[in-house]
């Protein structure tokens, strides 16, 4: 119901909205939680475990009980909170957590079994049979309980991450943080002034009391309208500080475009990493609700809440209010609605002395025992020193006190400190280093005492910023003393709810003492007290003070859970912003990927890479097909392929070969200038690092190559070798990667190829030979080594010409019979020729694992020398690579497991250890069959050089190219 | 003689203007890092070229060459290769290894603050101010060529992502200016 000539709703501007699909208005400045008031609905949604009818319970971000989905295009959006989402025109929301309706709830059955679903009913009811739980019980519990649901579509909205600097970051824009900005703002600091809410002025903006001699709301935007002007500050509003990090670090969840109808490219949310030297918490208090029979009912709300939305919203929750307080502050409540025409039928007060009220009736010493009401509150019970009588009511508010909003302040493992005068937890100082708490969130709750700390919490920030703060007044404010007698609990029958979005009960609470969950952190974890999206923010206190009274001590022995990042929901989506599907990770292209991707190459992800897997011809139908083709035209022809991912480093100085020594297994201070060899790299660990061809460029220069996955890691490993042990060495090294394109040329006709657009032909050129050569004029680098077994040679010009020359390549190649080649055809010929890659050398391989032992030089050292020979990893214990070659035509599957010949009845060898003999399959087509192998003759040459390598001994042996 | 056609790393690839900020692939010409070896005459080389090898996050400049810290021990010349170069350090053609994106425009630092965990105001990052630093996850030379400039390189084969990352946070800049 609204109340004319109240509230800073923009009136004259409508705007349309849905709830269940009801079509609804409200004005300009509204929440949907008081567009929903003022238009009557009180139901909102149904609690988690029991299906309850619940309302709207506060006015702020804590609120627990009217969670919606927000429905918009493809998007749905659960658990918003209706207190915190902006009307906007075509907004449409819908209840949640019930079926088929909102008023005929089936799932409210629930609440008549409540007996039977009270604290670790869980655990106590599914117990057996065991493997219930996780077919039947889970999935059953799963939907029953639980809030909103997704659509299940991907969220392709825009999100945003960013980050920020300061010198103070003021959190909260109430009286405190606008005195705290304001003042340092003028002293010159670089300030960020962030409020959760779409206005700032914090409860100014909900109160009455004059401030500075006039309405509190002329004084916050006097006080704004100066900050917008100056230059060194920044507001940010809609902007949650939610979490505290090392350093000065905060996390802050913005909310962009969640108030309007989306637009293209609007950042829905954006999350925020701000770096501040300083900063005050100015995040004020939130009242906090008391336990009593059925305190939950729709039309049940805190009274600082009703306050909220009379003055600020314009509206009236109820017809006929009554409030519950143990202090005084429900009484500017009753004072407010008197005022605005709002009935009040009385003010029960706990407090046996309470003073009495002008035009209200004032139940001294009274508690609520109980409510009435279907949908929404109708009666309640009332009980005092005289009696007890029952009360005609539509709206309850209610007061417990306040709690300093100081979660902040433990996200560093700090433990906030018990004030028993306001009987509440306050901030412990010191809490977070440069985190100053003032106001409300300290425990100062007149408006006077919080312009007072915001200003002196600025002039301590500002001393530590050494900046001086300027002279200022102090507004003239309501200075009233906050006195409370505490009250957590009204005894009685019936359940009297603590955590309203957890549906936990004070019943549960003391149900958890009794079977001896007696510490705070097993009450919250067998109860879920705190566990729902408000964090235990309305019930944390409450729960504890009543585990402290049920267990018989007091609220500071008993203590207080861990108050976790974040302060309120972030989204998963906001925090991985442009993090989507390709958004993952950089994509990084070669510079044939263009020529590639035109011959209908699919292309697949190779570390960041994207490299071809075949180039499909007409009629192929499977990428065998173009596999097999390609790795025949290799043997038969010529083939290219774009190896440019391999990593490239770099390596110059007078101790570049003593480096490379020491680096590798092998020996590279003996390498001629000009000749390439193949080298091995351990880790400090003893396991295989990486391996890969070195070439001897100058003398005191050479040029490195790494596998295309361990580039990066390789770049780190020669760094850390150099800074840890090599100091003083005159070495350097450098990626250069991304500055060569080189392409393989392989097969029979590879010379060919070559020699018809090299600007001089080769003449000499042996096998592990390089140099230097001119591609039409242009100076390139060409290394005679080979993956694929046959006559192979790598040629590398600058990126720049990469397309061009893939193209021309390609092209001469075609002319010979050749062509290009992927990955899958380069496996294949890698493989059949015994050279290794990262799915053998995988991190968990040492050299004598895959038969390299040999490469370790027993005349030097090297890094993982003395690890690779501990015990364990050598011997007939290890697994050892070898090469299989079945004998016939069946090919094995992927998988199969491997018999000793004559032993094919035996169980099979699970070890891992191979043995040669029999190649059987696991399953499918094949299972059961015997299929032949054999272990394969040594392959490793260039398929010109007619001879064995004098160097590999073994099956499968390093290969002398930089792999895949 | 045929020839090889060179193509940039983000050739083809129209500048993008939204609102004041201007996003553009660069043309840096010659790159060659530079890194220090014993007994090699760097110093003295460079002062005769105007230059002396940078302090950690800053640059030399003159009107043909500028030197970028980019490391430990290591700078980038940017311009025609000082003859001798390779005899005097640990010299390497890094011309084609870059991609070079040019962001300008008021506001500059705010799209980029969108991606660079870095203050990169103009009080905190000033006209000459570089640094090595992550642009989202790919490692990035950043630079201040003007009060409303900045130069970013990438490796070559990122520049697509690169070019993409920035667009988004200008994209978004844009839409949060129409709504005000």
């Amino acid at each position: 119901m609204r109340i004319d000539g109240k509230g800073l709703v923009d009136r004259s501007t409508r705007i349309d909205f849905r709830f269940d699909g009801q079509a609804l208005t409200g004005f300009e400045g509204d929440t949907l939680a008081s567009a929903l008031l003022a238009n009557g609905v009180k139901l909102v949604g149904r609690s988690f475990k029991y299906h309850r009818p619940r309302g709207i319970l506060t006015a702020g971000s804590e609120e627990p009980s009217a969670l919606v989905e927000i429905l918009e295009g493809n998007q749905q959006t659960p658990n918003v909170r209706a207190t915190v989402q902006e009307l906007h025109e075509g907004l449409v929301a819908r209840s949640q957590n019930r079926w088929p309706s909102l008023k005929y709830d089936l799932l409210a059955v629930n609440d008549l079994a409540a007996p039977f679903l009270s604290a670790g009913f869980y655990y106590k009811t599914f117990m057996w049979p065991r493997a219930f739980w996780e077919s039947l019980y889970e999935p059953m519990i799963r939907r029953a309980a639980g809030l909103g649901s997704l659509s299940g579509q991907h969220d392709d909205a825009a999100y945003e991450k960013a980050y920020a600097f300061c010198d103070l970051l003021v959190i909260g824009a109430g009286p405190t943080g606008l005195m705290a900005a304001l003042t340092a703002a003028r002293a010159g600091a670089d300030v960020i002034l962030a409020d959760e809410d779409a206005r700032m002025g914090g409860r100014l903006l909900a109160e009455t009391a004059p401030l500075d001699g006039g309405p509190a709301v002329d004084w916050v935007e006097r006080v704004l309208a100066e900050l917008r002007s100056m230059p060194n500050v920044r507001l940010m509003t809609r902007t949650a500080v939610t979490s505290v990090h090392d350093d000065g670090t905060y996390g802050a969840l913005e909310r962009v475009g969640l108030h309007l109808a989306p637009a293209a490219d609007l950042p829905r949310e954006c999350f925020w990493r701000i770096v501040a030297r300083q900063a005050v918490l100015a995040a004020g208090a939130l009242e906090r609700p008391i336990a009593f029979a059925n305190n939950d009912r729709p039309g049940v709300m805190t009274a600082s809440a009703i306050r909220t939305y009379l003055n600020r919203y314009g509206v009236a929750p109820g017809r006929k209010v009554t409030l519950f307080a143990n202090n005084d502050e429900a009484r500017r409540t009753a004072r407010d609605l008197i005022a605005a025409g709002v009935s009040v039928a009385a003010i029960i007060d706990s407090r046996p002395d309470a003073a009495p009220e002008d035009g209200c009736r004032v139940i001294a010493g009274g508690t609520v025992t109980d409510t009435r009401g279907r949908h929404a509150l109708s009666q309640i019970s009332v009980s005092h020193p005289g009696g007890s009588l029952t009360l005609d009511t539509d709206c309850l508010g209610i007061s417990g006190g306040w709690n300093p909003t100081l979660h902040l302040t433990c996200h560093l493992n700090g433990r906030p400190t018990w004030d028993a005068g306001l009987a509440a937890f306050v901030p412990t100082p010191g809490a977070v280093p440069g985190l100053i708490p003032a106001g409300g969130a300290k425990g100062l709750f007149s408006t006077a005492a919080c312009l007072a700390d915001g200003r002196r919490a600025a002039v301590e920030a500002l001393g530590a910023l050494d900046l001086t703060a300027p002279e200022m007044a102090l507004p003239e404010a309501e200075d009233a003393a906050y006195t409370l007698h505490p009250l957590w609990a009204v005894p009685g029958k019936g359940r009297a709810w603590l955590d309203f979005a957890n549906d936990v009960t004070v019943k549960d609470v003391e149900l958890a003492a009794q079977e001896s969950f007696r510490s705070v952190e097993h009450m919250k974890r067998y109860t879920t007290q705190g566990m729902a999206p408000d964090q235990g923010k309305n019930s944390n206190v409450g729960a504890l003070a009543v585990l402290a009274d049920t267990t018989g001590r007091g609220i500071p022995e008993t203590g207080t859970t861990t108050f976790r990042p974040p302060f309120s929901p972030v989204s998963i989506a906001a925090m991985g912003a442009g993090g989507r599907a390709e958004g993952f990770a950089p994509q990084r292209f070669t510079t044939s990927h263009r020529p590639t991707v035109e011959r209908g190459a699919p292309m697949i992800e190779a570390g960041l890479w994207y490299r071809p897997s075949y180039f499909p011809k007409p009629g192929e139908t499977t990428w065998r097909e173009a596999c097999d083709r390609e790795v025949r035209m290799v043997r038969g022809c010529v083939g290219v392929s774009d190896v440019s991912t391999l990593g490239k480093i770099d390596i110059q100085g007078a101790d570049a070969a003593r480096f490379l020594d020491l680096v590798y297994t092998n020996t590279f201070s003996t390498l001629p200038v000009g000749r390439v060899r193949y080298g091995l790299m351990l880790r400090e660990d003893g396991h295989v690092l990486d391996d890969g061809t070195t070439a001897r460029l100058g003398e005191q220069h050479y040029l490195m190559t790494t596998t295309t996955a361990a580039a990066g890691l390789v770049m780190r490993h020669l760094d850390f070798v150099q800074q840890a042990f090599c100091k003083g060495w005159d070495v350097r090294t450098i990626s250069v990667t991304e500055a060569w394109a080189q392409f393989a040329i392989a097969g029979p006709k590879a010379r060919a190829l070559l020699n018809s657009l090299l600007d001089a032909p080769l003449s000499d050129f042996p096998f592990m030979a390089c140099g230097a050569v001119s591609v039409h004029g242009t100076p390139a680098r060409l290394f005679r080594i080979s993956f694929s077994g046959e006559e192979g040679y790598e040629l590398a010009v600058p990126a720049r010409y990469g397309e061009a020359l893939f193209r021309d390549l390609v092209n001469r190649a075609e002319t010979l019979g050749g062509g290009p080649y992927g990955m899958e055809a380069l496996n294949v010929l890698r493989i059949e020729k015994g050279f290794i890659t990262h799915a053998e050398i995988h991190g968990r391989t040492t050299a004598f694992d895959i038969g390299m032992e040999g490469m370790v030089s027993a005349k030097k050292d090297c890094i993982g020398k003395a690890a690779a020979q501990r015990p364990g990893l050598v011997g007939p214990a290890r697994e050892q690579l070898v090469g299989l070659r079945p004998l016939g035509d069946q090919a094995p599957t992927a998988g199969a497991h491997l018999f000793t010949l004559g032993e094919e009845g035996e169980a099979r060898d699970r070890s891992g250890l191979c043995h040669l003999g029999l190649l059987v399959a696991d399953a499918g087509p094949l299972a059961g069959a015997g299929l032949p192998a054999q272990r394969p003759r040594p392959q490793g040459r260039d398929g010109a050089a007619g001879r064995p390598s004098a160097r590999h001994r073994h099956p499968l042996r390093g290969h002398p190219s930089g792999c895949a | 003689m045929a020839s090889l056609i060179a193509r940039s790393p983000l050739a083809g690839q129209a500048p993008l203007v939204l609102g004041r900020l201007r996003l553009a692939e660069g043309r840096p010409g010659p790159i060659t890092s530079l890194a220090r070896l014993k007994d090699r005459p760097l110093d003295a080389l460079l002062e005769a070229a105007g230059l002396s090898f940078p302090a950690p996050n800053s640059m030399v400049s003159t009107e043909t060459h500028r030197l970028v810290w980019t490391g430990r021990d290591q700078a980038f010349l940017f311009g025609p290769p000082l003859e001798g170069l390779g005899a005097a350090c640990a010299a390497t053609d890094q011309s084609d290894g870059w991609a070079s994106l040019l962001l300008e425009g008021p506001g500059a630092e705010e799209a980029l603050m969108r991606l660079v965990p870095l203050d990169l105001r103009l009080t905190a990052f000033p006209q000459g101010r570089t640094a090595r630093a992550p642009l989202n996850h790919m490692q990035a030379i950043l630079m201040r060529t003007g009060p409303e400039a900045f130069t970013v390189l990438v490796f070559r084969s990122m520049a697509q992502s690169a070019w993409h990352e920035i667009g988004t946070a200008m994209r978004s800049l844009a839409a949060r200016a129409a709504i005000g």
